[in-house]
């Protein structure tokens, strides 16, 4: 019972990591709370259900998906951040702005396609499931934690090991500095609110196929639990937001199967709370908590 | 090669550059000396693009640059030391040099260039690995210069480099900015040490509240009894 809620727990956490590493990565490298964020969650999800209506598989869905999620990132970015970007406006600026978009996108959102919970086409994924030392796991759970992990390498590899990650970490650093040197950073903002985006969007799909309910709203429930993790994590912390994301898929499992279901959110904010009180640099505090 | 004609520069509303006149010719050192909050920085932010200019034109080779965004200038030659020097903390002392690098294309010329820098600041070698936050104030401008040199500049841009820096490392940073001058690169130096800059510069030019109110021959400047007053201690 204990090693089946782990596993889920696990599952779970995974999902949640991944949608957070792309915030904190925004937040990282371009500095603006940016909570239309949870927008492209939503849309991620969206698109692969709609891909999958029209018949494609999973393993097509979800990339075109996530790039789909990408490009909405960047056209939404653009239009609401980078003015702000370009007059150096502070932190609260940008949350004040993506807050009243994001309640715009999803009340657009909701008006045109319902507020009905839509679900995927059923033989999406195969039924089946693998036991193993008394757990069961299910082919669709397989697939969210391989794409996930696949998914963290490659942002891991992007930004610790290639010179194009160099250049973002050093944008994230002293943005002018980096300009100073020839760097394009408009065009890299860019570009990290592609990969931001595309990560949110792969996480909707995946936590659509999870659930398998999608519906307008799901970004912002998922928005909340992305601040917890991001700031338990560290604001700006890539392996900060993967720990604490699956910390918080591993309490709420455990919550929901040893306390009450009903409590779960309750207990992932009773963390944030708790952590900002006594670590308010995170769980894993490193005094500079913007590392990309 | 650099001509700056009447460039104003305001934030918001108030100027802080007021229609200056500068220009630089292929291999002269020239300086720009300037009490605190004279305009001297907003001169050279500009200049390099990250802030745009109320009025005025700034000719690089020819063609008009003002507006142009910064990575564009700096891909044609004019490299910016900034003030405070701005080195990549988190990143090790190699890192910082590769993208100093950026603009240059070609693994080869990257390695060259570096084994240049190297040779003209040995103490960066043997801190390749090291984060540049980890090094001292005047290592960390080595570096910063170490990084503008990485990206083979026509022109360098060069903010108060001897800000903050003990005795002897100001003597070092200058007899580098004399190497860079024998080796013939042309450099727009701002300081406040205006002795030594004005030691080491062909053309000198005075800013007063984001104006030039005398502009000569080094040598003729320094000599200048209202300089000698008010900046070289007389
Ligand atoms: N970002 C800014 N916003 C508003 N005013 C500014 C800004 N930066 C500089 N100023 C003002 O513009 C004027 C010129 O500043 P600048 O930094 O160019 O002077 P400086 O000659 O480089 O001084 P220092 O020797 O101290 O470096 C000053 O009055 C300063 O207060
Ligand atoms: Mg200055």
């Amino acid at each position: 019972m204990l090693a089946q809620q782990l596993a889920n727990g696990v599952l779970l956490g995974a999902t949640y990591a991944l949608f957070a590493l792309g915030f904190t990565l925004m937040f990282g490298v371009l500095r603006v709370i940016n909570l239309v964020y949870g927008f492209y969650f939503t849309a991620g999800a969206f698109f692969s259900l709609w891909l999958a209506q029209a018949g494609w598989p999973l393993i097509a869905a979800l990339p075109a998906a996530a790039v789909g999620a990408g490009v909405v990132a960047v056209a939404l970015d653009w239009l609401l951040l980078t003015r702000l970007r370009r007059a150096h406006a502070d932190e609260l600026a940008s949350l004040m702005v993506t807050l009243g978009a994001v309640l715009a996108l999803y009340a657009a959102a909701t008006a045109w396609l319902g507020p009905d919970i839509r679900r995927l086409p059923p033989d999406l994924v195969g039924g089946g499931a693998v036991d193993a030392i008394g757990v069961r796991v299910t082919f669709a759970q397989l697939l969210i934690l391989a794409a996930c992990g696949a998914l963290v390498g490659l942002l891991v590899l992007l930004v610790r090991g290639t010179t194009l990650g160099l250049a973002i970490r050093a944008m994230a650093e002293k943005p002018d500095a980096a300009a100073l040197m020839g760097i394009d950073t408009a065009r890299l903002a860019a570009l990290v609110s592609f990969i931001s985006g595309s990560l949110a969007g792969a996480g909707g799909v995946l936590i659509g196929l999870n659930f398998n309910a999608i519906h307008p709203y799901m970004g912002e429930q998922m928005m909340l639990r992305g601040f917890v993790v991001v700031i338990v994590g560290g604001l700006g912390d890539i392996f900060g937001a993967l720990l604490a994301g699956l910390l918080l898929g591993v309490v709420e499992v455990l919550t929901a199967g040893y306390l009450a279901s009903g409590l779960k959110e309750a207990v992932g904010f009773a963390i944030l709370v708790l952590v900002l009180w006594t670590r308010p640099a995170g769980l894993f505090g490193r005094a500079d908590a913007r590392r990309a | 090669m650099l001509q700056v004609i009447g460039l104003t520069v305001a934030y918001g509303r108030t100027e802080a550059v007021r229609g200056i006149d500068l220009s630089v010719a292929q291999g002269q050192v020239v300086t720009l000396i300037g009490a605190n909050g004279a305009g001297k920085t907003t001169i050279l932010r500009t200049l390099s693009g990250l802030i745009r200019p109320r009025a005025g034109r700034i000719v690089l080779d020819g063609q008009d640059i003002a507006g142009m965004r910064p990575h564009r200038i700096a891909a044609r030659g004019m490299v910016q030391v900034p003030e405070g020097r701005q080195i990549f903390a988190s990143l090790t002392v190699a890192e910082n040099l590769v993208l100093g690098g950026w603009t240059q294309r070609g693994a080869a010329e990257t390695q060259r260039r570096r084994d240049s820098v190297l040779g003209r600041f040995p103490r960066l070698r043997e801190r390749l690995t090291q984060n540049a936050g980890a090094l001292s104030g005047g290592e960390q401008q080595m570096l910063a210069i170490g990084r503008a040199l990485m990206a083979t500049p026509r022109l360098l841009l060069l903010d108060e480099p001897s800000m903050g820096l003990a005795p002897l490392f100001i003597e070092e940073i200058f007899a580098i900015i004399a190497e860079l001058k024998a080796d013939g690169v042309t450099i727009l130096l701002v300081e406040q040490n205006a002795s030594a800059a004005l030691e080491v510069a062909d053309i000198a030019h005075v800013l007063e509240v984001g104006r030039v109110t005398l502009s000569g021959p080094a040598a003729r400047v320094a000599a200048d009894p209202a300089v000698v007053a008010a900046y070289l201690g007389g």
